[in-house]
């Protein structure tokens, strides 16, 4: 059992709230769970609404939670994320710029939306850590600065195609930039776990690289390690996951900051667990956030962005000032 | 015969055009102590990072046990030459002991991460070695630096490598450790036939670890010989540029330094 740890624990936990979830929230009974009707709004609510939503959290926040877990790794630094690093924006910009210009069609399964959100993600990759590079060391400072510089160019970007497109698709940008995850059907759920589902299994299967990125570039070359190809192989696969994710649900932000770092007071450094019990906490939190944000204010729903974003600010605030051992500095 | 650890010729290095080593030549014959000394920035490290890869565009040819260094994969290096850093690069996430030496079995390992089938006792041992096997549960970040350079020991002795580079292994620890430190790294040389190199810029430390000794200056060579017979007239003052006096050790009867003291 000291193998796993509190392994278990996390999977029951989440299991749990992938379960209770779609049942929270008026006008669904377990009745329609087991013996659903066609036209019957109940059966619909539940089948058609309910469960790819809570699905799509599920998934989202994994992989999202997921991300943030790589990305600290790569800058040895637990406030390197999705969102704090500018490749949240720079996805947004892909799919904000892919919604302007109205392309459709599909790619490989996906569409243009998805892949340039991707290709926006990868190149706020590139440059965030192109930018932290030129600065020998990798300092917090340094990390978060080019991230804000990040944002602040992908942001204004996105105010200018904003600025440009008409009132329909200037509130649709607006509203996705919120982030959300109220989506009908199946089809948002599964093209998010098409993608998070294979990367995560690399992941996990890349969980000595993982560990040894954690402990310096400089030591993990020594240890064996190839350190650049790892790393771009790292960078690839976090932009295709955070591509989808974001053009999917939109940048919602802090889940790959939070999930991590508490995991990590859990279970520990190692990624053979920290991964898993990330995914699965991850999960788990965005389900529970967003069952939160639709319930708390009845009728009215908030977006589960700026109920995640309402979360992070603090906890954001809390990892930078927290008295640190000297070990566990974040600077 | 065993090939030398490491033949080296004419290694040249520099960064941006300036340059930072330049024709080093040097053989370290398999099972040799080595000290490498030098002022600070005469490029003791960078030679270390060098063989390493960790710097990788330098000029001229290294072998390595009789093969040129090019022809080692990263892995394959890594099971030849195991390294521990300077002190000082602090661990910022919450490794256990045990889990950080059994990343030194990284080059053991096999596709898919599935660990090596000796990977439990191989860290056992180097953790036994290296006197670290009663904190093995301990996070890195509770360590004090002395236990901690045991600990940086031991994960490269889980790396089963033949040749361990060392920068300035004892530069921060109190005496005790010094000491419990020198032991551990003789322990390796004597008992497992290991070569071993430290960079230091105590001369008295490479004085006392008595074997062959590289003196660096401004990223050449300044001197190659026995560590005894650096107290010869004259010689560290040029390495380092600046005077020393020397005091007999009453019990060993070894000649040790004493930095003048400025205006003198």
């Amino acid at each position: 059992m000291k193998r796993f740890g509190a392994l278990p624990v996390f999977a029951l936990v989440s299991l749990a709230v992938l379960a209770a979830a779609p049942l929270v929230g008026g006008g669904v009974s377990l009745d329609v769970v087991f013996h659903p009707l066609p036209r019957d709004p109940a059966s619909m609510i539940f089948w058609q609404i309910r469960l790819p939503r809570v699905l799509l959290g599920w998934v989202a926040g994994a992989g999202l939670a997921a991300a943030g877990m790589v990305f600290q790794a790569i800058f040895r630094n637990s406030l390197a994320t999705p969102y704090t690093l500018g490749v949240s924006a720079g996805a947004s910009l892909g799919a904000a710029l892919g919604m302007r210009l109205g392309l459709g069609g599909l790619l490989l399964g996906f569409s243009v939306m998805n892949l340039s959100a991707m290709a926006g993600a990868l190149i706020a990759i590139g440059l965030v850590y192109g930018l932290t590079r030129l600065r020998r060391e990798c300092s917090t400072a340094t990390m978060l600065l080019a991230g804000v510089a990040v944002n602040f160019l992908f942001a204004s970007l996105i105010l200018l195609i904003q600025y440009s497109a008409d009132f329909y698709d200037t509130f649709r940008i607006l509203r996705w930039l919120m982030g959300g995850l109220e989506m009908v059907g199946f089809s948002a759920p599964l093209r998010a776990l098409i993608v998070v589902a294979p990367v995560a299994l690399v992941l996990a299967l890349m969980s000595f690289e993982l560990n040894l990125l954690t402990i310096g570039e400089e030591l993990a070359i020594s240890r064996g390690m190839a350190v650049a190809r790892v790393r771009s192989v790292l960078f690839f696969l976090v932009s295709l996951m955070v591509g989808v994710v974001v053009s999917i649900c939109g940048p919602i932000g802090f889940v790959g900051l939070m999930c991590p770092h508490i995991c990590r007071l859990i279970v520990g450094a190692d990624h053979r667990r920290l991964l898993p019990a990330t995914l699965l906490f991850g999960g788990a939190f965005l389900v529970v956030c967003d069952t939160a944000a639709r319930t708390l204010f009845a009728p009215t729903e908030l977006p589960v962005g700026i109920f995640t974003s309402l979360l992070g600010g603090p906890f954001f605030l809390w990892l930078l000032l927290k008295p640190s051992r000297a070990g566990t500095a974040a600077v | 015969m065993m090939p030398p650890a490491l033949e080296i010729e004419s290694l040249s290095f520099s960064i941006n055009g300036a340059s930072i080593l330049k024709d080093i030549r040097v053989t370290i014959g398999s099972g040799e102590k080595w000290s490498i000394i030098g002022a600070n920035g005469a490029g003791k490290s960078t030679l270390l990072k060098c063989l390493l890869r960790i710097h990788p565009d330098w000029t001229g040819s290294v072998h390595l046990f009789g093969r040129c260094l090019d022809d080692y994969s990263q892995r394959n290096l890594a099971r030849k030459v195991a390294y521990v850093p300077q002190p000082g690069d602090d661990q910022r996430f919450p490794f256990t002991v045990r889990q950080f030496v059994a990343m030194g079995r990284y080059a053991y390992s096999g596709m898919f991460a599935t660990a090596h089938k000796d990977d439990d006792a191989v860290v056992t041992r180097a953790m036994q070695q290296a006197r670290i096997l009663e904190f093995g549960d301990r996070t890195l970040d509770t360590l004090s630096g002395g236990e901690r350079q045991k600990v940086f020991i031991a994960a490269a002795l889980a790396q089963q490598a033949d040749l361990l580079l060392l920068d300035e292994p004892t530069a921060f620890l109190d005496y005790r450790h010094q000491a419990e430190v020198s032991r551990i790294l003789g322990e390796i040389n004597q008992h497992n036939g290991a070569t071993i190199v430290a960079v230091t810029h105590d001369v008295n430390a490479a004085i006392l670890t008595d074997g062959l000794v590289l003196a660096l200056k401004q990223g050449n060579m300044a001197w190659i010989g026995p560590a005894a017979d650096l107290t010869q007239p004259g010689r560290l003052e040029d390495i380092f540029n600046t005077s020393f006096r020397l005091i007999e050790d009453p019990v060993t009867g070894r000649r040790l330094v004493v930095p003048q003291e400025a205006g003198q």
